[in-house]
C-alpha cells in the first residue's frame, strides 16, 4: 500500500490493482470494457432493439442517443442484467450480462431515470445500505463513502433526510452511490431527465469531474442533443438501430460544411467577390451574408487575406448534434418523439408521462 | 452551499488514493450474504425508529380491545366470567390481544416492500450482487424484531389484566412472539413479492387480518362452538399461537383449585382435531414450519423476478 500513495492523478491506473482486475484484465483486455454483438430484443410483436453492434474502450464516456422508445433503455437494461435479451450476446466489465450476472452487478454502478433512493432514510444511511448490500471492505467503507459525497458536494448534507434533497441533490447522491463501490462501468439512463437545465448543467460538470478522479467508463442514455456533446464517442439509435456511432466531432464533420456569417461594409460586393474569389454562393440571411463552407476555422485567415473588403465581424457556427440527428434519421429528434404513425413510441411516452 | 466542500479534503486526499484502491468488492460468499440480511435488518429497525406514529398508532387497537372490549364485556359476565365466577374477562382476551399486538405491525412492516418497489428503492437491492435468500430472510428478521418489540410494550401492561410479572412467564411469551411475528412477517413478505399496489396490498392484508384474528379464539373459548366454526378456528394458524399463550399465561395465574380445573375444562382447553389433542410442541410447530413454507416460497418469488 505504501507505494502507492501518489499523486491523485497518477493513482488511475493502479486503482484495479486487486486480484479481481487481473482477471478483468485477462477476461476483457484492459481496453475494451463493453462488447455488444447482435443484440436483440423483442417483447411480445414489438421489436425495442433489432441486432446492434458496438464496443466500449475503458475511460470512455459512451453516450447513446435517441428519441424516447428508440431502445435506448432496453439496451441498458440488458447491459446492466435487468433485461434478457431475445438474440446476441453481451460483455460488460469482462462478464456476460446474461450468464454471470453477479459478477456483471459488482462491477457496475447504476443510475436509473427514476430516483431509487429511501427518502425515509438519511443520505449517509443509503449508502451505507448499498455499501454493506455490494460487500465494500468495512474499513474502505468510511474513507470512500466520503470520497464519493466529495464528490459530489454533499458532503455537509449527509446527515440529512433524502426527503429534504432537491431533485438536483438527489440525481447527485445516486450518482454518488453508483460509484460507491468502485464500478468499472457507470450506467446513467437519462441522468438529467425531469432537471431544470441550471441543475443539468451542474450535474454534467460532476460528471466531467469524476472522470478526472475515477478510473471509470461512463455508459449514458441521453435525448438532450446538447448533453451529447460531453460524450467522447456517440451512438445515434433510432427504431431500435444503429444509425451512426462516432465521436461528436466526427459525427458533425460528416454532416457536412460550417456555416459562417460575415459582417462587411458593402454586403452585395462581399457577396460578388465570393463568388469569383472563392466559387462560394453567398446570401443575406438574418442581416448578414451568410455561406457553408468546409472546415469553417481553417478558411476564415484566407477570408481575411484575400478579401479586398473591409470585414466588422464573423461568426463560424458548426454543425449541431440537432442536424447530425437530422441528416441521419431525417427527422428531429423532437418531431421523432411527437411523431405519429409509431405505436410503441407512443405507448412508451404515454407510460412515462403516467409514471411522473 | 455544497459545491465548496469539494476543496477542503486535501488532507483526506492521500488517504482517499489509498481506500480508492482498496475498494475491490470481493466474490459472493458466505459472509457478504450476512451482511446483507443484516443491513436490510437494520433499515427495518431504522424506519421503525424513526416513524414513532406507526408504533403508537399500532398499539392503539389492542389498547381497545383489552381496555374498552374487555372491560365492557366483563360486565355482560356479571364481574366474572360464567363457570368460574370472579375471574376478569381481560385475564382471558390478554393472550389473544398480545397476539393481535404483533399482528399489524408484522404485517405492515412487510408491506414496505410494496411500498419500496412503487417508489423505486426496491430496484436498488434487487440489483444488488446479492442472494434474494438474503433480501428475504433479512425483511422476515427485521419485521420479526419490531413486531415482537411491539409485544413487549403491551406486555408491559400485563398488570391491568392481572397477569402477573414472572420472569418465566414474561421470557416464555417473548418467545412465543417471536415465532408469531416471524411467521407473520413471512406471510406478509410473501404476499408481497405478489402484489405490485400499496393499496392493494393494505386492502387485501386488512380483509384477512380480522378474520384470522376472530377465527384464532382470541375473544372466546374454543369450547362448544358450532361444528363449522370449529373446523374454521382449526383452519386458522393463528389458533395454534393464541392457544399456548393462553395455556402459559393461566398456568401462570393465581387461582383456586377448583376455578383452575374449569379454567383447563372450559377457558382454555387443548386445541383438538376430531378428537386428538394437540400436542404444544406440534402447535408451535406447525406456526413455525408454515413461517418457513412462506420464507421459501418469498424467496421463490423473488429469485423469479429477478
Amino acid at each position: 500500500m505504501a507505494a502507492q500513495t501518489g499523486p491523485a492523478q497518477a493513482d488511475t491506473v493502479q486503482t484495479r490493482a486487486g486480484p479481481e482486475a487481473k482477471q478483468f484484465g485477462a477476461d476483457a483486455g484492459p481496453e475494451t470494457v463493453i462488447t455488444v454483438s447482435g443484440l436483440a430484443k423483442r417483447y411480445g410483436d414489438i421489436e425495442a432493439v433489432r441486432g446492434i453492434d458496438f464496443t466500449v474502450a475503458r475511460g470512455e464516456t459512451f453516450g447513446f442517443l435517441g428519441p424516447n422508445g428508440a431502445g435506448k433503455s432496453t439496451t441498458i437494461k440488458i447491459l446492466c442484467t435487468l433485461a434478457n435479451a431475445t438474440a446476441g450476446t453481451a460483455i460488460v466489465a469482462g462478464h456476460n450480462a446474461a450468464t454471470e450476472r453477479d459478477a456483471v452487478r459488482r462491477n457496475i454502478g447504476l443510475v436509473f431515470q427514476d430516483t431509487t433512493l429511501d427518502t425515509y432514510l438519511t443520505a449517509e444511511q443509503n449508502l451505507r445500505f448499498h455499501a454493506e448490500l455490494y460487500g465494500v471492505p468495512k474499513a474502505a467503507v468510511m474513507p470512500r463513502m466520503r470520497q464519493v459525497m466529495d464528490m459530489v458536494g454533499l458532503w455537509d448534507r449527509k446527515d440529512s433526510l433524502v426527503s429534504t434533497y432537491s431533485g438536483g441533490m438527489q440525481r447527485r447522491l445516486e450518482i454518488a452511490r453508483g460509484l460507491l463501490h468502485a464500478p468499472h462501468v457507470l450506467f446513467l439512463d437519462e441522468p438529467t431527465v425531469g432537471l431544470d437545465p441550471q441543475t443539468r448543467s451542474s450535474i454534467w460538470a460532476y460528471i466531467n469531474d469524476l472522470k478526472s478522479r475515477e478510473d471509470i467508463t461512463i455508459f449514458l442514455t441521453t435525448h438532450y442533443m446538447d448533453e451529447a456533446e460531453h460524450c467522447d464517442r456517440i451512438a445515434i439509435i433510432d427504431h431500435g438501430k444503429i444509425v451512426a456511432i462516432d465521436t461528436p466531432e466526427a459525427l458533425k464533420a460528416s454532416v457536412g460544411k460550417d456555416r459562417v456569417q460575415i459582417h462587411t461594409a458593402d454586403d452585395q460586393r462581399a457577396i460578388a467577390e465570393l463568388g469569383t474569389t472563392f466559387g462560394i454562393e453567398a446570401a443575406v440571411h438574418d442581416g448578414a451574408v451568410t455561406f457553408s463552407v468546409a472546415a469553417g476555422e481553417q478558411f476564415v485567415p484566407r477570408l481575411f487575406t484575400e478579401f479586398s473588403i473591409p470585414i466588422r465581424s464573423v461568426s463560424v457556427s458548426r454543425p449541431s448534434l440537432d442536424d447530425v440527428f437530422m441528416s441521419y434519421t431525417g427527422t428531429t429528434i423532437r418531431d421523432a418523439e411527437g411523431g405519429a404513425g409509431n405505436e410503441f413510441m407512443r405507448n412508451i411516452h404515454k407510460l412515462r408521462s403516467g409514471r411522473r | 452551499m455544497a459545491t465548496q466542500t469539494r476543496m477542503p479534503v486535501a488532507a483526506g486526499e492521500a488517504a482517499a488514493v489509498v481506500d480508492r484502491i482498496r475498494v475491490s468488492v470481493p466474490d459472493r460468499g458466505i459472509r457478504h450474504d450476512v451482511r446483507a440480511v443484516g443491513i436490510v435488518w437494520r433499515r427495518e429497525l431504522i424506519r421503525f425508529r424513526t416513524d414513532r406514529l406507526r408504533a403508537i398508532t399500532s398499539l392503539v387497537q389492542p389498547f381497545l380491545f383489552l381496555f374498552i372490549l374487555g372491560t365492557g364485556l366483563s360486565t355482560l359476565a356479571g364481574g366474572g366470567l360464567p363457570h368460574t365466577g370472579s375471574f376478569d374477562f381481560k385475564t382471558f382476551i390478554y393472550p389473544g390481544v398480545l397476539a393481535m399486538s404483533v399482528l399489524f405491525t408484522a404485517i405492515f412492516s412487510a408491506g414496505s416492500i410494496v411500498w419500496d418497489r412503487e417508489f423505486g428503492f426496491l430496484r436498488e437491492i434487487l440489483v444488488a450482487p446479492v442472494s434474494r435468500a438474503a433480501i428475504v430472510i433479512g425483511k422476515c428478521l427485521g419485521g420479526t424484531t419490531i413486531a415482537t418489540f411491539q409485544g413487549v410494550i403491551f406486555l408491559c401492561l400485563a398488570w391491568f389484566a392481572h397477569v402477573p410479572y414472572n420472569p418465566a412467564l414474561l421470557l416464555s411469551l417473548i418467545g412465543l412472539l417471536l415465532l408469531l411475528s416471524f411467521t407473520l412477517t413471512a406471510f406478509g413478505v410473501m404476499m408481497a413479492a405478489r402484489i405490485k399496489q400499496f393499496q392493494a396490498f393494505m386492502a387485501l392484508t386488512q380483509m384477512l387480518v380480522l378474520p384470522l384474528f376472530f377465527l384464532s379464539g382470541a375473544l372466546y373459548p374454543l369450547t362448544g362452538l358450532p361444528a363449522w366454526l370449529t373446523v374454521l378456528t382449526r383452519l386458522d394458524p393463528l389458533t395454534y399461537i393464541v392457544g399456548p399463550m393462553r395455556h402459559l399465561v393461566f398456568s401462570y395465574l393465581h387461582v383456586p383449585p377448583q376455578v383452575a380445573g374449569l379454567i383447563s375444562t372450559h377457558l382454555a382447553p387443548s386445541i383438538t382435531w376430531a378428537g386428538w389433542v394437540v400436542p404444544i410442541w406440534l402447535s408451535l410447530g406447525i406456526v413455525a414450519a408454515m413461517g418457513l413454507v412462506m420464507t421459501a416460497v418469498a424467496i421463490a418469488e423473488f429469485s423469479k423476478t429477478e
